[in-house]
């Protein structure tokens, strides 16, 4: 196996670039402000480059080569014609501070990408400034606050949070300045009524919540507790992880949402990169909209530009957030189309209950009943080994593992997302390999203890990496 | 079971404290150690550092986790146990055997607010 | 039939019954009727391939490519060849987080060569898997020095770029944390009123390097009395200066951090971009972010892991310093190409070329007479100049001749940039056309 850091293959004098010759002159830096350490970057050549990343690729798993079904993370394809398209020069060629005249292109996208996700959301407008759902978050809460202070109430101190809830919740909520108020769910995983009621009163700014929930439950009472949340005088804030669930069928705003956020790299394809870059858009209803970040996109008679609202939170990126995501996700709405884009969520609700049926006899199912485009299994029916071990084991066989460990309401949470794209083959040959690590389990366990087995490095030891911390290479040479 | 020593008080939060005049060692119980896993970092403040009952002085982290280390009593640090602060996993082996802080108490009444071995047993479950 | 959803009729019948449900309508009836597809969706009919590359190529026709002169945080750079093809690798560009390290090594062996590559260019201990951009990377480094301080009062400078600072303003705005911006003088700190500022509430004083008029400016004396303050000095730095310049643990900085788009990420109208933040080992666990360290597996074998992980939102929920749950990989995967391609000569001779174009251009400007100098201070690739030709109509004609020309500051300051790829020609085209406008224009 390949195991070498680009430092390690360096050799003196080597260079892998070439530049135009330079003609305008020698200009000496003074050298009192110059770096007197030494710069110890690798000299290697464009191949070893080249050679090196594609190396370090091969030790990877993407969704083009199989299925990922992790659960809240929507591993759906990411299209190609949509990378053609977001390659092209007029669009990473142009700088974020060209008079608006000169970049119209750019600003149509923005407008026709923020006017398509109302219409598919029944919010009033969107922001692309977000770069990822927790920074959405964070603009959608300081936009809460903000409405608060407007109205001179100054006691709205707090957010209501499920205990079901994902961790940049109550993390974007603290970030913002709030207090978290943490709410029970029922045994069927929804949020109780009764304990939103007790919790309610004139210090609560509003809550968080995303339906169908962390366990991939549709809350049944949204509206009700929208009801509760309003008359409370309180907002209700979106996550919009698991949009993929209603895409089409149902819209937040309907539900008594008033601030929203998207992952275009999850419900809109564009790839996950490895961990970014993503985008978090955030949408609001209408009496929000002045207070969305600066700047907005407007337009006026046929032409669009920036607007600064002085009602504004403010700024919150360096630019206009990331542009080439959005025009990813514009090219897949394009593609999809009215005809197609209903069907997103309908087939991942079938695929998701399929999961669900299938290996009910093998993995516990805490909550019974419909589910929509996800799945919580709370570890083995005969329990023999733990969620972490079958994880590991499915590394054995080629497939990324669901997500583990979360949501934290069960001990050995599974959590399984088979996104539209998956057909009904791949998922049968992974039902048919969970249920063969579940034997495995029990006539073999020392297997799923030490797995995996067959991956290029097995189990890491992650208190050595953590005890003894080794962050760059130089770390290597003390 | 976690182990519980019958001579130390204990706070609610699992830290324990040992009592010698008017000078305290404090650390972490054995169910905290077992719950947190392997403790890969520490910090316990300062020494000249003023703690108060019930409020947070430093934290422990494992990979899987990161807890607030409270102060079962109010007083200065005295001391901080460096050992600990150096290696970590010693709070695994043995968390009685390695305090945290050493303190000088300011308000001995402070103590009936403590749980004893049994009560603390109550809630170690 | 549609190319992206696989099931056909005999899947959908099939899986429906294992379900134990007659139609798909059946899987809906947990949304309440009042809001299942309550609203005739207003959109228009999917498009092929070909349409999208219409409908698109129509609209990209409207965007300009202009040769820039212009900075003010977003940079001209060269982007290699192979960047490009390296990145659209599937097992790059689709994956997921490195949540499962076993099957992520790529990734996280890329992140550790960007960590290190970092550290090398700033010159401090630690550095992060990277932020989302420079402008909310300095945010975060505020945050961290009120949590490490536990003082809520931040001092920033004047001569930063007034977006970063818009940003700063927005996050702490609702932080009970207040911010108090040090006067300029010259294009650089105003000494006196930083000294007049510096109180024992202050967590932190936040500078750009270079400065947002392109200046160097001095920081020997300004570093003492912030830690005399027992404050924190926060740089914003151009990583790309750094291959040059004095680096920021030479000058004694507590954090650094910053726009990385000038190592190689095209200009991409704003974004995607890379925010990078490195710290000394003091600050370590107040670092915001992922941090990917090095290990071994059960066989021994070397290894990388996402560690200090319990800093992070996933673990310490309400209690996390801050709340980013991603990074920018990809971005950050494109800058460690770039860094490790031209590596230690290349780096070097980048940063001496836009030194050099940009000083040549400073000249050539000055010597019109159009244009008079501001300062004395030194620069490294953008300067200002008081600008005697009217700035907007000067812009405005470029633009018609396919020039992007600099900042209008106001009051007739125009800050303008020469990267490294900018060509004796292009400058002295330019300078030509600017000339010209000036007979048209007044």
């Amino acid at each position: 196996m390949y195991d070498k850091l680009i430092y390690e293959i360096s050799k003196k004098d080597r260079i892998g670039y070439s530049l135009p010759n330079d003609d305008v002159g020698h200009f000496d830096i003074n050298e009192s402000l110059t770096r007197t350490i030494s710069f110890d970057m690798p000299e290697v050549t464009e191949l070893d480059v080249v050679r090196h990343f594609t190396r370090l690729s091969q030790k990877n798993y993407g969704v083009d080569q199989g299925f990922y079904p992790l659960g809240s993370c929507t591993m759906k394809y990411n299209p190609k014609i949509d990378e053609e398209i977001a390659s092209n020069p007029a669009f990473t060629k142009i700088h974020p501070l060209q008079n608006a005249t000169s970049v119209q292109g750019a600003l149509e996208i923005y407008y026709e990408t923020s006017r398509l996700l109302s219409e598919l959301t029944g919010m009033q407008e969107f922001t692309f400034n977000p770069f990822a759902g927790a920074h959405g978050e964070l603009a959608g809460l300081m936009i809460m606050k903000q409405y608060h202070m407007n109205r001179g109430d100054d006691k709205r101190t707090k957010v209501i949070v499920p205990n079901s809830a994902h961790g940049t919740n109550p993390a974007s909520s603290s970030v913002c300045g709030f207090d978290v108020v943490e709410v029970g769910s029922t045994a069927k995983g929804t949020v109780d009524l009764e304990a939103l009621k007790q919790v309610l009163n004139d210090e609560i700014a509003g809550i968080m919540l995303t339906n169908p929930n962390t366990m991939g439950i549709f809350e049944r009472d949204i509206c009700e507790i929208a009801k509760l949340m309003h008359d409370n005088g309180s907002l209700l804030y979106y996550d919009g992880a698991n949009l993929n669930a209603i895409l089409g069928m149902a819209r937040p705003a309907d539900m008594g949402f008033d601030i929203m956020h998207i992952n275009l790299h999850k419900t809109f394809s564009t790839p996950h990169g490895g961990g970014g870059p993503g985008s978090g858009p955030v949408g609001v209803v209408g009496k929000l909209v002045d207070l969305l970040p600066n700047p907005r996109v407007i337009k006026k008679g046929n032409k669009f530009d920036f607007f600064h609202s002085k009602a504004s939170i403010g700024a919150i990126s360096g630019f206009w957030g990331n542009f080439l995501v959005v025009v990813k996700a514009y090219c897949y709405i394009l593609s999809l189309g009215k005809e197609n884009i209903a069907n997103v969520a309908k087939l991942a609700v079938l695929n998701a209950n399929y999961v669900k049926e299938s290996l009910k006899d093998t993995y516990k199912l805490p909550i019974t009943g419909l589910c929509k485009h996800e799945v919580v299994f709370d570890g083995l029916i005969h329990g023999q080994a733990t969620t972490l071990e079958v994880a590991k084991r499915l590394l054995d066989y080629g497939y990324h593992p669901p997500t583990i460990y979360f949501p934290l309401l069960f001990h050995q949470s599974m959590m399984i997302e088979p996104t539209e794209n998956e057909s009904k083959e791949t998922i049968d040959d992974f039902i048919e390999t969970m249920k063969i690590i579940a034997q495995e389990a029990l006539k073999s366990p020392e297997l799923l203890h030490n797995a995996p087995h067959n991956t290029l490095v097995r189990r890491l030891d992650e208190v050595k990496a953590a005890r003894t911390p080794i962050l760059k290479y130089k770390d290597l040479l003390k | 079971m976690s182990k519980i020593l019958e001579n130390l008080k204990y706070a609610k939060s699992h830290e324990w404290i040992k009592v010698e005049g008017n000078i305290a060692y404090v650390g972490i119980t054995d169910f905290a150690q077992h719950s947190l896993g392997s403790i890969v970092y520490v910090e316990a403040g300062n020494e000249g550092d003023q703690v108060e009952q019930f409020v947070a002085f430093g934290a422990v982290e494992s990979v899987k986790a990161a807890s607030d280390i409270l102060s079962p009593i109010s007083g200065t640090i005295l001391e901080v146990n460096q050992e600990v602060i150096d290696s970590p996993e010693l709070l695994n082996e043995n968390p009685y055997d390695h305090y945290l802080i050493k303190v000088e108490i300011t308000n001995e009444e402070e103590l009936m607010n403590l749980l004893d071995a049994v009560g603390y047993a109550e809630v170690a479950k | 039939m549609y190319k992206y959803f696989p099931h056909n009729e005999p899947d959908i019948k099939e899986m429906l019954q294992v379900i134990g449900v007659e139609t798909m309508a059946d899987l809906f009836t947990d949304i309440p009727q009042g809001i299942l597809n309550r609203k005739n969706l207003k959109l228009d009919k999917g498009l092929s391939e070909i349409e999208l590359r219409q409908k698109i190529g129509t609209i990209a026709h409207a965007n300009k490519q202009l040769i820039s002169f212009l900075g003010a945080g977003a940079y001209d750079v060269y982007t290699p060849s192979i960047v490009g093809a390296l990145l659209s690798r599937q097992e790059f560009l689709t994956s997921y987080t490195p949540y499962q390290p076993e099957i992520s090594q790529g990734t996280l062996q890329y992140i550790f060569e960007f960590q290190s590559m970092i550290c090398e260019l700033t010159n401090m201990d630690v550095a992060n898997a990277s932020l989302y951009d420079g402008a909310t990377a300095t945010a975060e480094a505020v945050f961290m020095a009120t949590s490490q301080t536990r003082r809520n009062k931040i001092l920033v400078a004047k001569t930063i770029n007034p977006r970063i600072l818009d940003v700063i303003r927005t996050y702490t705005k609702y932080r009970n944390m207040e911010v108090i911006v040090v006067e300029e003088n010259d294009c650089t700190i105003d000494i006196d009123d930083l000294q007049a500022k510096l109180k024992d509430d202050v967590a932190a004083f936040v500078v750009q390097y270079p400065n947002y008029y392109g200046m160097i400016e001095e920081y020997q004396k300004i570093v003492e009395w912030v830690h005399n303050n027992k404050s924190l000095f926060i740089m914003n730095a151009d990583p790309s200066t750094l291959s040059v310049l004095k680096t920021p643990g030479e000058i004694g900085c507590d954090i650094v951090c910053g726009e990385a788009q000038t190592l190689g990420i095209p200009l991409n109208f704003g974004g995607p971009y890379l925010g990078y933040m490195a710290t000394t080992n003091q600050l370590l666990r107040k670092l915001p972010g992922r941090i990917v360290g090095m290990t071994t597996d059960a066989d021994g074998k070397r290894g990388y892991v996402l560690t200090i992980q319990a800093r992070e939102q996933h673990i310490r929920r309400e209690k996390a310093t801050s709340n980013i749950c991603s990074n920018q990989s990809l971005m950050a995967l494109n800058t460690v190409i770039y860094g490790s391609l031209l590596g230690k000569k290349g780096l070097i001779d980048v940063a001496k070329r836009a030194y050099s174009n940009a000083h040549y251009l400073y000249q050539k400007l000055l010597a019109t007479k159009k244009f008079v100098a501001i300062t004395n201070k030194p620069f490294f690739k953008e300067f200002v100049v008081q600008s005697l030709i009217d700035i907007n109509k000067l812009n405005q004609y470029l633009e018609a001749k396919g020039f992007l020309g600099g900042l209008h500051l106001g009051d007739g300051k125009y800050l303008l940039c020469a990267s490294e790829v900018r060509t004796k020609e292009e400058i002295d085209k330019l300078v030509n056309l600017m000339e010209e406008a000036s007979c048209t224009i007044n």
